[in-house]
């Protein structure tokens, strides 16, 4: 058994190692559409960048910073909105685990987007979440939780560029506020969960950059939407192909 | 309450701003008034030798940080990391944007050099 280096940093066991690409123990019943990706944060996005952050209170008698982490961590999937599944890694929400997803594109679409996310932090009171090269958003979220007086605030704080400009296009056009009530409905499932009868959550948004990052619109080609709608326009030249005789 | 300080010292047309103690969400106002102190000047350098702890929050300030800088049309860079505050930046690829040197004179030629 060996005894922790007195000389770490107290942060050494909270990040992740950096890793050139993404692998999972995520088992789910979609597209693994994270493997073999690498992660891409809110440097390498394309569209604006904002910073939302969505905030509960719960009762601090009953609940502390760390007991309300605990059981994000434990039940984080079960908070989600109706039609999303959250599949996570076998060790759990940890620094290194890569866990898989499926949300509707639209809110209501039978339609699923497979994608993921890499836990780059976490501890006792936080942990953080970073995105995958062809997610919607080059994001990191951190969610956290800290005493405010009689009460716990726990909040999820997403610091975001949507990838690319095809992206950047439905978020003008109603994919931003649908991202917000997602986190809206996150965050109230969780104060009932933790007791609260009837959550109010506030949504605070900042625009930190207002500039688009033209270079990383080439991000494009990692969309699965966009490689979804070239395979379906190739799909009749490949078909053709196929059928010709060789030789 | 962020155990966060920051001084500020200027060579030529560079600011340095030597960080002790933390970086997490709650260092953004001795970070931004540094800064701020920092006024005009073309490059800033972050000297990270005295870094004793950082956060997925201190990470976030850094690209506020980053946003602000480009904003201004200056440069960024980094000296004094260590090999586990290395690994954050790549991890979190926010090495791609901030230039790391391995000292105060590598960072200060490079902060003069035109490209």
């Amino acid at each position: 058994m060996t005894s922790p280096d007195p000389r770490a940093p107290r942060d050494q066991e909270s990040w992740a190692r950096p890793v050139d690409r993404l692998t999972t123990t995520a088992q789910t019943t979609g597209q693994d559409t994270v493997t073999g990706r690498r992660v891409s944060g809110p440097v390498q996005g394309f569209g604006q960048m904002w910073q939302k952050t969505f905030a509960v209170r719960v009762p601090g008698d009953d609940h502390s910073p760390e007991t309300v982490i605990a059981h994000w961590k434990e039940s984080f999937s079960t908070f989600w909105p109706k039609g999303s599944t959250f599949y996570a890694p076998l060790a759990g929400i940890a620094p290194g685990e890569v866990a898989l997803f499926e949300v509707p594109p639209v809110p209501g679409s039978p339609v699923k987007m497979s994608t993921g996310v890499m836990v780059i932090y976490a501890d006792r009171e936080s942990f953080t979440f970073m995105t995958p090269e062809g997610h919607a958003l080059a994001a990191w979220i951190t969610f956290s939780a800290y005493r405010d007086g009689d009460e716990v605030v726990a909040q999820a704080q997403a610091l975001e560029r949507t990838s690319d400009p095809f992206i950047e296009l439905t978020y003008l056009f109603g994919a931003n506020r649908a991202n917000d009530r997602f986190w809206e409905q996150t965050l109230a499932n969780l104060a009932r969960s933790l007791g609260v009868s009837d959550p109010i959550v506030e949504t605070t948004k900042v625009c930190v950059d207002k500039r688009r990052q033209w270079r990383y619109a080439g991000n494009m080609r990692h969309s699965p939407a966009v490689n979804m709608a070239v395979a379906t326009v190739t799909a009749p030249a490949r078909w053709v192909r196929r059928r010709r005789p060789t030789g | 309450m962020t155990d966060t300080t920051v001084d500020v010292s200027r060579e030529g047309s560079t600011a340095i701003l030597r960080i002790h103690g933390e970086i997490t969400g709650g260092s953004e106002p001795p970070i931004m008034a540094a800064y701020a102190e920092a006024g005009d000047a073309r490059s800033i350098v972050l000297d990270f030798g005295q870094l004793d702890y950082m956060n997925s929050g201190g990470i976030g300030l850094l690209v506020t940080l980053l946003v602000r800088t480009q904003r201004a049309g200056q440069k960024l860079l980094a000296v004094g990391l260590s090999e586990h505050y290395r690994q954050i930046l790549a991890l979190t690829r926010l090495d791609e944007a901030i230039a790391i040197h391995d000292d105060e004179p590598a960072a200060l030629a490079a902060a003069a050099s035109p490209a």
